[in-house]
């Protein structure tokens, strides 16, 4: 079995979260953005796995998906204080702490 | 040429630190005790003095009566450490004796007069506990066995002059005279520092037996540094050249405080330690030549200023100069003038205080009007002040049979002995001196006591109380005849002979350089008698010739400490702190600004946009990565 197609798809998955998180104002986005990058990073841990037969890439997949899970949660908590604050979700107006 | 050797204190010996313990009692009491002990402070500031001479006296007459006359009291071990002794010891020998009798002799007479002259000071305990400081100071400088100990005396004389001649310190100019005695003094005191470093490093004692024991094994070259730095060290509290220029400034203190400067403490500090280092002059011409040749050139000096001065306190200031140079250039020529040093110090100090305390009568009776050009006529209304005036004035131009005589005139004869040609021409020059001080005595003399009277409107001069002129008259009877006392049939001479040894040829009284310096003093009185006593002197000032001028200007003395010392000293400072804020300070700045520019411009990039700082990581990782790709390569 060849991973080149899988590979492939976690690179094109890769650049469209990475782009997104330069690009995009909206914080929700972002974050969507973020999780993209972290499951084109599981899609090879995978991918990898199943091509060498043994189970170490699905471990660290597992634990890729908790860490996922716990930054989802600190992260939406400090967007919706942030939009309660300030009637805005985008990261750009978010910019007090500075030089 | 002879070595120390004491025995332990026996007797009322035993009890010498006496001596000390009454003045610094009485200092210790009045500056200490406050405002309380303002209405009797006066009287114990007597008391304590007078004590201390009483008991001078009974040491004296044990000293007399006993064989061993040299004889040590120890008190403490003060620094006792390995390589070092030094011990608290009090020497009570012929000479130590003959200056605490001086001391508190004539330091007890001038603290009586001081009780009448400072009478209305508001200050006066402070007076009197500053005088018994001066005294306690200078007794333990002529009564230490080691020079460490006479080091502790010194800088308390040093310390008791700079208060009181800034005693009345709401003057600015006794402010400034205080702290010009003072750190001229110092200079002279770095260089008895500097001795005693040397003797500890050569002989690894400090004591006078240890010291004198071993310098003659020590190399002439030792010696001479040794004798250059103790005359350094005398020079600043004798105020010879060239470190004179306080002594005239020291007149702003209270009139007693110069009689006791001038006449008991304090300048005679450095006769004491040139004579009391004969051992370590004996072995080096080269810095008793040095020590004749400072003597002459002070005497002359001190001298054409005295001529000059129209203050009558300055006028007896330079007078002090040239005596002290005469005992000064007798210190020098060895075992020949060391007994005429003395007596003509213990004399000096009996006419000089008179003539001090006369002064200080005069400016008491004158709304202490100091310029004599304001006196004249004065004889009449101040006749007891006036006659002890004038026998101390004989005195000290050497009229014999009064003390001045006996006393000057061996240090002018004994100059022509010694030192070959050299003696011929310094010996001249004594002898001119004995002339100038005939002439500016004789010049303060017309212009006080005899002519038309110059006085300010306001002035009623009145003679002073009995408080002031008994202890004036004891004077005057000293002035007569302690010259006569001390150098006929050689008794001081014989006394003293253990401590600073025979001199090899005794001329008699009337030497042929005795009679030529009277007849010197003689054509001096004439000359100030024509142009002071003759004609009228005028009330203010003429021009006077250029050697006038410069006298008036004390010789340009602190014009040359100015031009030499003072003015590349503030330069150095200037260059240092110029160096200091441009160089070393200008480093530091320079790198602080340095480091405060770049952080200034480089935290701009903290923009505060996620997005912005998302993108650099980006492109770090990038670039990372790429990097790794490369090395992997």
């Amino acid at each position: 079995m060849s991973p080149i197609h899988y590979v492939a798809l976690s690179v094109i998955l890769f650049v469209i979260g990475g782009v997104g998180v330069l690009v995009r104002r909206n914080a929700i986005v972002v974050f969507m953005c973020i999780e993209l990058m972290l499951n084109a990073c599981n899609l090879a841990f995978v991918a990898f796995a199943r091509m060498h037969g043994n189970l170490d890439g699905q471990v660290i997949a597992f634990f890729v998906m908790v860490v996922a899970a716990a930054e989802v949660v600190v992260g939406l908590a400090i967007l919706m204080a942030i939009f309660r604050a300030r009637r805005s979700a985008s990261v750009d107006d978010a910019n007090l702490l500075k030089y | 040429m002879t070595t120390l050797h004491t025995v332990a204190a026996t007797g009322a010996l035993k009890l010498s630190w006496l001596l000390l313990a009454f003045p610094l009692f009485g200092a210790v009491v009045l500056l200490l005790g406050g405002r309380r002990t303002n209405r009797w402070g006066h009287l114990l500031g007597v008391a304590m003095p007078v004590a201390a001479f009483v008991y001078g006296m009974i040491a004296f007459f044990t000293l007399l009566g006993d064989t061993d006359r040299s004889q040590d009291q120890h008190l403490y071990s003060w620094i006792p450490v390995a390589g070092l002794q030094v011990n608290m010891n009090l020497l009570v020998d012929q000479l130590s004796i003959c200056f605490v009798l001086l001391i508190t002799g004539v330091g007890s007479l001038i603290i009586i007069y001081s009780v009448g002259y400072m009478s209305h000071d508001r200050d006066r305990r402070r007076f009197f506990g500053y005088m018994n400081l001066f005294l306690a100071a200078m007794l333990l400088l002529v009564l230490g066995d080691n020079y460490l100990v006479l080091y502790v005396g010194w800088e308390g004389v040093g310390l008791a002059s700079y208060l009181l001649i800034g005693f009345w310190q709401y003057k600015p100019s006794a402010a400034v005279a205080a702290k010009k005695a003072f750190i001229v003094n110092r200079v002279g005191d770095a260089g008895l520092t500097l001795a005693i470093f040397l003797m500890f490093a050569e002989f690894g004692t400090v004591s006078f037996s240890g010291v004198f024991g071993s310098v003659k094994s020590g190399g002439s070259g030792v010696a001479t540094a040794l004798g250059l730095l103790l005359l350094l060290g005398a020079c600043g509290k004798s105020a010879q050249v060239p470190l004179q220029s306080w002594l005239l400034d020291a007149m702003e203190g209270p009139t007693p405080v110069s009689a006791l400067i001038h006449a008991a403490t304090m300048v005679t500090a450095g006769v004491y330690l040139l004579v009391r280092s004969n051992p370590i002059l004996a072995v080096t011409p080269d810095a008793r030549l040095a020590v004749v040749l400072v003597g002459t050139v002070t005497l002359l000096f001190g001298g054409i200023i005295a001529c000059a001065k129209d203050d009558i306190k300055k006028s007896l200031a330079g007078s002090t100069m040239s005596q002290i140079g005469y005992m000064t250039l007798g210190a020098g020529l060895g075992p020949a003038g060391y007994v005429f040093a003395i007596a003509l110090l213990l004399a000096h100090g009996f006419f000089k205080a008179g003539l001090f305390l006369g002064a200080g009568s005069v400016m008491h009776g004158m709304n202490d009007e100091v310029n004599m050009r304001r006196y004249g006529g004065l004889g009449r209304v101040m006749p007891i002040t006036s006659v002890t005036f004038g026998l101390a004035y004989l005195a000290i131009i050497g009229i014999p049979p009064f003390s001045g005589f006996f006393t000057k005139d061996p240090i002018i004869g004994a100059d022509f002995s010694e030192h070959g040609a050299a003696g011929k021409v310094l010996g001249t020059l004594a002898l001119i001196g004995a002339g100038i001080t005939a002439f500016y005595m004789t010049r303060m003399i017309f212009m006080t006591w005899y002519g038309k009277r110059r006085w300010e409107p306001e002035a009623h001069p009145h003679e002073s109380p009995a408080v002031m002129t008994w202890p004036m008259i004891v004077l005057a009877i000293g002035s007569v005849g302690a010259g006569a006392f001390l150098i006929l049939n050689d008794r001081l001479q014989k006394f003293l002979a253990p401590v600073v040894g025979v001199p090899p040829t005794s001329e008699g009284v009337f030497s042929t350089a005795g009679l030529v310096a009277l007849a010197f003093a003689l054509v001096g009185v004439a000359l100030a008698w024509v142009m002071y006593g003759r004609v009228p002197v005028p009330a203010v000032a003429p021009r006077g010739r250029p050697l006038t001028v410069a006298a008036r200007k004390d010789l340009y003395g602190d014009a040359f400490n100015e031009s030499v010392l003072m003015r590349p000293g503030q330069w150095l400072t200037r260059l240092s702190v110029f160096f200091d804020n441009r160089g070393v300070d200008g480093l530091v700045n320079t790198l602080a600004a340095a480091v405060g520019g770049t952080s200034g411009r480089v935290r701009k990039l903290q923009t505060g946009f996620v997005r912005s700082y998302a993108l650099s990581m980006f492109f770090g990782a990038a670039v990372l990565v790429a990097l790794l790709l490369v090395v992997r390569l």
